[in-house]
């Protein structure tokens, strides 16, 4: 069976911005100039899976998704620069 | 709004728009019944004129080549009504008027009506949604066809675009074409509610829909929803959320391939009010005529409204394709117009020299612009294009939602950066800072509306690159302080 790629999505009606998720999972996730989730782009490194999902749940808003990469991006993106 | 008339019993909607809050800035937008100015010449060479005026393409008058073939193309285009026949801006259409112009059309439950043929002629025809995005409207009908869901339909009229008039003239001048188009989709696709939804603050809208509802045989229910005027109001998952009693406002789509719902088992098929006129012509006069204008790519005719710096702004229907000069010379644009915005708020700037491109989705894109829902500002020579860019990001930060932070803080950060820039304050400082807010701002929101405009200002920063190294060189033109050359388009059909 082919592994599915995931990669994280933030709701950004429900988020916050208080960026405990940048803090979890720094490797993946920044901050911009006002607090808001900053995603790295492209698909999930399946070393950081487990990590991904603590920090999926710590998320207070549940703002916080794992997608399935192959689907359209044609939603909310972020690039971390 | 104690003017509009209460039918309750026909649409459950006439006694609901009383009760909508009407938000939003009256003085700011217009509304029928002011400054209406109408167009009474015929069309050159277009639909329906005098016989005299037959077009042909030899100089002797006659139908040169192919014979028969190509006379009964022309005549087909010929004997058939376009969108705005007959109308004139500020006074409806009655039943019995439309049905002469256009000709009678079987409606979901008369004998005949037949849901196959309207649809393969539908996807023949290569109809796209007129709402901003040119969705082929086939596509989005068949996937509803058999869903296991109840369907509303919802005519999107909101216009949110203060460039925009088209829908507000199709609604007040011929709105039994867009109902019969809606009536139409709603047969096509099993619907059981059409809901048309306009903005609160356009009464008159309203009140031309609900007269045109009250002439007219309705089979399922119909309401007119009045929505706060807003831009956003209009975006489909906002409307979504309006009809399913909810505040008009964007919901997060991660997956915007999954169906719009009102409720878990209620999905909601979003058409713009022109899509859904020219829907009605296509169910009456096939695809093969409706393919008779425009190109392959882009078939049809299409409403635009021109404004600016132009002598006979309004809304003009033409061809799909036609190349942007000829449009801006018959809306009798100024000799030196630098640019023109395409698409409106959320659309581009296109610079004077790409004038010629023919106006189709496709040829746009290759020049980095839209059409959107049918708009072109043309931009005088004297005017400052960073000024008026940084008016609309301003009036765009204003209109957000105010639902996610990206919008609510990146939208202004953007427009003080132009601001900054357009007053010659800030300097190169300005223009990077600038940039970097756009980068962070693109993609971040729960709907596209900041991408339009980080598209809008990426635009400006291209084609005003000249003028803008004055200005962060901190010599800013004269004209960035002066009010804004930009006004509503008055509500007036060109031909
Ligand atoms: C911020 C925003 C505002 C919009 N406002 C309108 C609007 O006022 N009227 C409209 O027809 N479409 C508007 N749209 C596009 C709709 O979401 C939708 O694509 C359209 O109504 C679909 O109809 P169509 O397929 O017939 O074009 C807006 C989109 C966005 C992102
Ligand atoms: S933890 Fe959740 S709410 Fe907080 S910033 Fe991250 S995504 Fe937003
Ligand atoms: S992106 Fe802006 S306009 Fe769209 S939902 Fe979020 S806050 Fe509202």
């Amino acid at each position: 069976m082919r592994r599915t790629l995931l990669q994280l999505r933030v709701d950004p009606i429900a988020c916050d911005g208080f960026g405990y998720c940048a803090e979890l999972l720094p490797e993946r996730i920044g901050r911009d100039e006002w607090g808001f989730p900053l995603l790295a782009p492209g698909v999930l490194p399946p070393g950081l899976l487990d990590a991904a999902r603590r920090c999926v749940v710590s998320c207070p808003r549940n703002a916080i998704v794992l997608v399935p990469a192959d689907e359209p991006l044609s939603g909310p993106t972020t690039r971390a620069r | 709004m104690s003017s509009v008339p209460a039918a309750p019993g026909l649409w459950p909607g006439a006694g609901r728009l009383s009760q909508r809050a009407f938000s939003g800035n009256p003085g700011s937008r217009q509304g029928p019944g002011m400054d209406w100015e109408d167009d009474e010449r015929p069309r050159p060479g277009r639909r329906a004129g005098p016989p005299g005026e037959r077009r042909t393409d030899s100089p002797d008058g006659r139908v040169p080549g192919r014979g028969a073939a190509v006379m009964s193309l022309i005549d087909s285009r010929r004997a058939v009504a376009g969108l705005l026949e007959g109308a004139r801006a500020g006074t409806a259409i009655s039943f019995a008027r439309h049905l002469q112009i256009h000709g009678p059309l079987l409606l979901p439950g008369d004998a005949g009506f037949e849901p196959r043929r309207i649809l393969g002629d539908l996807a023949a025809s290569g109809l796209t949604g007129r709402g901003g995005a040119a969705f082929p409207s086939a596509r989005k009908i068949a996937a509803l066809q058999g869903a296991a869901a109840h369907v509303t339909l919802v005519v999107n009229a909101m216009e949110g675009e203060p460039a925009s008039i088209k829908d507000q003239v199709l609604c007040t001048s011929t709105p039994h074409l867009v109902l019969d188009g809606a009536a139409v989709a709603a047969g096509l696709t099993g619907a059981d509610r059409i809901v048309v939804a306009v903005a609160g603050d356009r009464p008159g809208q309203a009140q031309a829909l609900l007269g045109a509802l009250a002439q007219r045989p309705a089979r399922v229910p119909w309401e007119v929803l009045a929505l706060p005027g807003r831009y956003v109001s209009g975006e489909e998952s906002a409307l979504a959320r309006a009809v399913g009693g909810h505040e008009a406002l964007p919901r997060f789509r991660p997956d915007k391939s999954l169906p719009l719902r009102s409720a878990r088992r209620r999905r909601v098929l979003v058409h713009n009010a022109e899509t859904l006129a020219h829907l009605a012509l296509v169910a009456r006069h096939g695809a093969e005529w409706f393919r008779s204008h425009g190109t392959t790519d882009a078939p049809g005719t299409t409403l635009v409204t021109v404004s600016g710096a132009v002598a006979r702004p309004g809304v003009f229907e033409v061809d799909y394709g036609i190349r942007l000069i000829e449009l801006l010379t018959r809306a009798g644009a100024e000799p030196r117009v630098q640019a023109a915005l395409l698409g409106g708020y959320g659309g581009a700037w296109l610079a004077g020299r790409d004038f010629g491109v023919a106006c189709t989705p496709v040829d746009l894109r290759r020049v980095g612009a839209t059409l959107g829902p049918g708009i072109v500002v043309a931009l005088a020579e004297d005017a400052c294009g960073l000024a008026e860019t940084a008016r609309i990001a301003r009036f765009m930060a204003g209109e957000s939602a105010g639902q996610c932070g990206p919008c609510v803080f990146g939208l202004p950060a953007i427009a003080a950066d132009l601001d900054q820039l357009a007053a010659g304050r800030g300097g190169h400082g300005a223009l990077q800072r600038l940039q970097g807010h756009l980068d962070i701002v693109e993609g971040r929101g729960a709907c596209r509306h900041p991408d339009g405009v980080v598209r809008l200002v990426r635009s400006a920063l291209e084609v005003f690159a000249e003028h803008l190294a004055l200005h962060a060189a901190g010599r800013p033109c004269p004209h960035g302080t002066r009010p804004s050359l930009f006004g509503p388009p008055p509500l007036a059909i060109r031909r």
